[in-house]
């Protein structure tokens, strides 16, 4: 029940620290860092991103292969997604 | 051999229809059988509703001007059929209502592994198609199914977020069945039931379930952006704004190239069973033709950018683009010859679904190579947003997934009702949707290739002749979609009894009641047997199955 009781309040504080990002998204935005401002906001979604597949979708400590191959496979496509729109954008002669 | 001891041939005093009559024993269902029903029915109902606007559509193009109505209802008639018939009837229909009722039957199961996710996705389906219905009284929605901006953000003043909107709760449903059908296929096959035995549809639900997890989401994001940049001005798409609106056809390519295999794969899984069981005989090279659907799966991942070569891409990246569609053609290439190698010295019977897997072959061919014509940057660039794109996408999506749908529904119809259907009218509703499917598309093709530029309400008086040819094979193939449904329903009342087996089938479902019970199975199935095993079938004295 005790154990319980703490994973429930560690969920919550996890999800208050998410919201509390998304705030730092939203207060970076305001401020003219020049060409850094994507670079912080990417930053930051990064680092929610890495706390919810960790711990809201439970991928720490997770022992099974099967989980693995998962988030392999979505980073997969996700890469194949960045990666060809890149040689796209990087190789436009008009640009 | 061994089986399990499965009560076959015998009709159960209560089975999935008749476990209760009231309406809430069907909306509170989670029977993966019944869910199947519910999605058959309302899939059907948004088939009509998308038919009706393809006949507005025809009836605009009987005549080279433009007299049945304004330019702009034309383009919002285009579109409400592109999203029905996309994301309300091809996307979900083999999947939700086969792959519902079947995956569970087919590996031994009792359901599916979340079967209130499974009545969710349903309920998600109906909540996204009632938000469209909306949308499409209130004055409807004029960019196309495709959404490009920035004619989607800042020029249609039609109701874009609601249709997004719809199409997003619609994605999320899509998820959800794929998501169940993975962890199903994974968690819950038959002892016995190894991955070398399983049939050849559930490995196309499979890698379908694949491409609907990781590519839907994709498509949900880029529709909130969408929304995003129309109601805040945020410039993500849009050039004026400082947007760049190749990104949004990134995005949503990167989906709806290998949404078309999300439609695909599932009928291509149904025709593997078709011509198994009316060949009588073991798939040939059964690995290659498993393994061609996570392949295509995967392929189909790295080619959306063919459909931009004309957009301003750039030059380099469409040649890498060009050179990986091509790729897409050898496993669908391995699944026709293979198909074709099966038939070979195949014991052959032409009971109505091996014409719909036949009927299927010559289409998918036709619309496959075709693509090629397409993957090939130089053609490409002539025909462009022309009706030859037209009538290569419908020969895929169209001809491939309502010849597997319709051919499974044959097929799998006494074990879903309990009754025959009656074969002769059966075939001649294959051959009116054959005839009136290629002279409805074919002719399109030629158009296309002259130039007759798609999303025009008029056309110069040249064209006449071959779009009256059009649209005089839509009126054909209007009544071959009609007459199935008059049939079955038909049968429900004055069918013959259906026996547990009428076809003398492989595969799991088979051995279950026709139709099945709650659970399906008494017992759990012990599979012992290799998949496709019709030379041990045929070699035990059988009776005269119905139908062939």
């Amino acid at each position: 029940m005790s154990e319980h009781a703490t994973s429930r309040g560690f969920y919550v504080a996890l999800g208050i620290s998410l919201l509390v990002l998304t705030a730092v998204t939203v207060g970076a935005a305001f401020v003219n860092l020049g060409p850094f401002n994507p670079v912080i906001a990417l930053l930051i979604a990064t680092i929610k991103a890495t706390l919810v597949v960790l711990f809201f979708m439970h991928v720490k400590g997770a022992s099974e292969k099967m989980t693995a191959a998962v988030v392999i496979s979505g980073f997969f496509f996700l890469a194949i997604l960045l990666v060809l729109s890149m040689a796209d954008y990087l190789t436009r002669a008009w640009r | 051999m061994a089986s399990a001891a499965i009560p076959a041939n015998q009709s159960p005093k209560t089975n999935y229809l008749t476990n209760g009559y009231s309406l809430k024993s069907w909306l509170l269902t989670t029977d993966h059988k019944r869910i199947a029903i519910l999605y058959l029915i309302s899939i059907t109902l948004f088939f009509f509703l998308g038919g009706f606007f393809a006949m507005l559509i025809r009836l605009e193009l009987l005549t080279p001007q433009g007299d049945l109505m304004h330019a702009d209802t034309y383009n919002k008639v285009f579109t409400m059929h592109g999203i029905i018939m996309v994301f309300f009837f091809l996307i979900p229909v083999v999947p939700a209502v086969l792959g519902n009722f079947l995956v569970p039957l087919m590996i031994g199961a009792k359901d599916l592994a979340f079967p209130r996710i499974n009545l969710l996705s349903w309920y998600l389906y109906i909540i996204a198609g009632v938000l469209f219905l909306h949308c499409m009284l209130v004055g409807g929605v004029d960019t196309g199914w495709t959404f490009y901006p920035p004619f989607s953000t800042s020029a249609s003043n039609t109701n874009v977020i609601e249709a997004g909107l719809a199409v997003f709760i619609a994605g999320f449903s899509s998820i959800f069945t794929g998501l169940n059908f993975i962890v199903t296929i994974h968690r819950m096959r038959a002892p016995g039931l190894t991955w070398n035995r399983l049939p050849l549809f559930i490995w196309a639900n499979y890698a379908t379930s694949v491409i609907m997890i990781l590519g839907t989401p994709v498509v949900a994001i880029t529709i909130i952006l969408v929304a995003a940049e129309r109601t805040l001005h945020l410039g993500i798409f849009d050039p004026k704004l400082g947007g760049d609106p190749l990104l949004f056809q990134h995005l949503f390519w990167f989906y709806s190239h290998p949404a078309v295999y999300i439609m695909i794969l599932p009928s291509m899984g149904v025709i593997s069973e078709l011509i198994a069981c009316f060949a009588r005989k073991r798939i040939f090279g059964y690995n290659f033709v498993a393994l061609s659907s996570i392949a295509l799966a995967v392929f189909g991942f790295l080619v959306w950018a063919h459909h931009m070569f004309v957009s301003g891409m750039s030059l380099y990246a469409a040649m890498v683009f060009s050179f990986l569609s091509f790729s897409v053609g050898v496993p669908s290439a391995v699944k026709v010859f293979n198909w074709t190698a099966t038939l070979y010295r195949g014991s052959i019977s032409y009971a109505t679904p091996m014409l719909y897997a036949f009927g299927f072959i010559g289409l998918f061919t036709i619309g496959g190579l075709t693509g090629l014509f397409l993957a090939t940057l130089g053609i490409d660039v002539h025909v462009t947003d022309t009706y030859f794109v037209v009538a290569h996408f419908h020969y895929v999506m169209v001809g491939g997934v309502l010849m597997g749908f319709l051919g499974g529904m044959h097929f799998w119809w006494p074990k879903i009702s309990g009754r025959m259907y009656p074969e002769a009218w059966a075939k001649l509703s294959a051959l009116f949707v054959f005839v009136g499917f290629n002279l409805t598309f074919f002719p399109q093709f030629i158009l296309g290739y002259v130039g007759m530029p798609r999303r025009y309400w008029q056309y110069p008086h040249e064209f006449q002749v071959l779009n009256v040819l059009s649209t005089a094979g839509a009126s054909v193939l209007a009544v071959g979609y009609l007459l199935p449904m008059i049939y079955f329903l038909w049968s429900l009342r004055y069918g013959p009894i259906a026996e547990a087996n009428p076809w003398n089938a492989a595969g799991l479902e088979w051995k279950a009641a026709s139709p099945p019970t709650t659970f399906n199975f008494d017992e759990t199935p012990v599979v012992t047997w290799e998949a496709y095993n019709y030379d041990e079938i045929d070699a035990k004295p059988q009776e005269v199955p119905v139908g062939r």
